[in-house]
């Protein structure tokens, strides 16, 4: 069944001269459960697709499906319930002045959860940080600790996807492996679908099922992790990547 | 001066705990500040071309009544050892006379800071209730009508000469329309009908419950504090414009939306939240501007002031009086200073 279907998405920044057409064109279905990549170089265009969906850009025409609802305008809260996201930046992403706890407080209680004390301690516990993180500020933990908080406040409002915007670049290659274990597992446990946005192949070979090759805005090749294997790529740009990625 | 003061990581002295460190330091602090600016206002007061003992005596003045007055003054010491005399006498809470009327520099203090303070206090007040939502709607909504009227209004705030306006204010609504009381603090037949408690007209009608004078004071103060809140507004919108635009492009706001957030939550509770520290300093010092008296305003609308009380001191070389205003203005930016710190300890839990 099909999670996310998005069907000849267009978005662009400023109008007239100014206009810049950031995706165009771009259809690709995710399956449920799936976790699908989208790969490709700065500008590409692959986290502005995250953003459309996530009604984070102004500008977009085409049509967005989630779970067989089409999706316009202004986000509802149920809408960020159902599908929540991951930021590149640790380091930006979190609220300076509010404490993990408040960080996670806050969402659960927007959600309308109830029990938000123990599920606070269940979601630190989940992310793989203890109890003693909870009454942490952000400056007082280390990027991976930030992006493990991040990914704990995403899973807080129990979504069914997660878009992930490179959620490991602007970490240490050594906590890069141990966060992507943690989306890998996560997903296993919770049965969650994925969009990961990434600029290197081998994060998406390891995490994806299958991906779309992005160049200039547009998707230039669909394929599986299997055919990224084997460098199977049908489209020139694609093979280019996967030369260079060797 | 204050501000440079660190977050109180006095590590030094193991024996006693941080915050008497810290208020020690705070004191220190003050004290060393107000003797400096005692010092060179007291040294500039000397070594001005001006002669004290003239504004005394007179041209006419023989020789031997010229020396009685000079010794008096305590001029024949050396200027360090008339300095030393001069704190102590601040310390006990004497600033000298004034040379002009000979009466006690404090009491004449103690007439014209509270209009100054009530004035300031009013006029801030209106920045701050216009100027901060004018500022956050500007940034929120960038770009739009709003924030073009907002640029607008700042931009005629910060060029248009204060006498002017002033002029222009009495002359349409005190004189045209007849809307507001004229210059002055209260109408000729309201002086000294309320018993004077804190010095503020508005305050001490209040007390005694004697509501016409009250209404005739306001009606006084409206005018000129408005002018003075007009141009605390226009600093303060702009300001708050800046700070909230800083903030609203900030990658966690994005991650306030995603949560789900409604836009205004986003705006209030997240952003606004934000910049209250900056914004605390902003309008403490705006404060600390007006406080200083507004000599123009005070001029202009007959306002028995701190700033025109030092600028008429000044002109008649009236040395006690300049002394003792700037030693209060002093205090006034210190205190000020402090009280933002201290503020900005409590806003940001980073600090603690």
């Amino acid at each position: 069944m099909t999670m996310i279907n998005v069907k000849n998405l267009n978005v662009w920044f400023g109008r007239g001269r100014d206009r810049v057409d950031a995706v165009k064109g771009a259809t690709f279905a995710v399956e449920r459960g799936d976790s699908f990549g989208l790969v490709g170089e700065s500008g590409s265009g692959k986290s502005t697709i995250l953003r459309a969906i996530m009604g984070l850009a102004p500008d977009w025409s085409g049509q967005i499906t989630v779970d067989g609802n089409v999706i316009s305008g202004r986000r509802k809260p149920a809408f960020y319930k159902q599908v929540q996201m991951v930021f590149q930046d640790p380091y930006a992403s979190l609220h300076p002045r509010h404490s993990v706890d408040q960080v996670l407080g806050e969402t659960l209680f927007l959600h309308g959860f109830e029990g938000i004390d123990t599920r606070v301690a269940k979601l630190l516990d989940d992310v793989g940080l203890g109890a003693k993180f909870r009454f942490r500020y952000p400056h007082q933990l280390s990027g991976g600790q930030r992006q493990r908080v991040a990914i704990a406040r995403a899973l807080a409002a129990e979504p069914q996807i997660l878009l992930l915007d490179e959620p490991t670049s602007a970490l240490d290659v050594s906590v890069q492996a141990e966060i992507l274990n943690l989306l890998a597992d996560l997903r296993e446990e919770r049965g969650l679908t994925y969009v990961m946005v990434s600029h290197d192949l081998s994060v998406v070979g390891h995490m994806c099922n299958n991906l779309a090759v992005m160049k200039d805005g547009e998707i230039v090749e669909i394929m599986g992790v299997d055919a990224l294997r084997n460098m199977q790529a049908k489209h020139p740009y694609s093979q280019h990547l996967l030369e260079a990625s060797v | 001066m204050a501000m440079a003061n660190n977050n109180g990581e006095g590590r030094g002295t193991a024996s006693f705990p941080p915050w008497i460190m810290i208020t020690l330091r705070t004191i220190g602090s003050i004290a060393v500040t107000m003797l400096g600016l005692m010092f060179i206002t007291f040294i500039i007061g000397r070594v001005m071309p001006i002669d004290p003992v003239l504004a005394i005596v007179g041209e006419q003045a023989s020789k031997s009544t010229y020396d009685e007055a000079y010794q008096q003054l305590g001029l024949d010491r050396p200027v360090l050892v008339q300095f030393f005399y001069y704190v102590w006498d601040v310390l006990h809470g004497d600033f000298g006379d004034s040379l002009l009327n000979a009466r006690p520099v404090v009491d004449d203090i103690k007439r014209v800071f509270p209009a100054t303070m009530e004035l300031a206090t009013l006029g801030v007040t209106m920045g701050i209730v216009l100027g901060v939502p004018l500022g956050v709607i500007a940034a929120v909504r960038r770009g739009s009508w709003i924030d073009q009227i907002a640029r607008v209004v700042a931009l005629v705030g910060y060029s248009m000469p204060i006498f002017w306006l002033g002029l222009m204010g009495l002359l349409v609504f005190y004189g045209i329309l007849g809307w507001v009381g004229g210059p002055g603090r209260v109408g000729i037949f309201y002086v000294d009908i309320v018993p004077s408690v804190t010095g503020m007209i508005l305050i001490d009608s209040m007390l005694d419950g004697n509501w016409e004078v009250f209404k005739n004071a306001f009606s006084h103060i409206v005018l000129p504090a408005s002018i003075l809140g007009y141009y605390s507004l226009a600093y303060i919108s702009r300001m708050t414009r800046s700070f909230m635009l800083e903030q609203m492009s900030a990658e966690y706001i994005v991650t306030a939306r995603v949560k789900g957030m409604s836009e205004s939550a986003v705006i209030w509770r997240h952003a606004f939240k934000n910049i209250r520290v900056q914004l605390i300093t902003v309008i403490a010092l705006s404060y600390a501007n007006l406080l200083e008296g507004s000599v123009l305003t005070e001029i202009i609308f007959s306002w028995p002031g701190i700033g025109s009380y030092i600028t008429t001191a000044l002109l008649s070389a009236d040395m006690n009086a300049v002394l003792g205003g700037t030693v209060v203005v002093g205090l006034v930016f210190v205190l000020l200073n402090i009280f933002s710190d201290l503020l900005y300890k409590v806003f940001d839990p980073r600090a603690k």
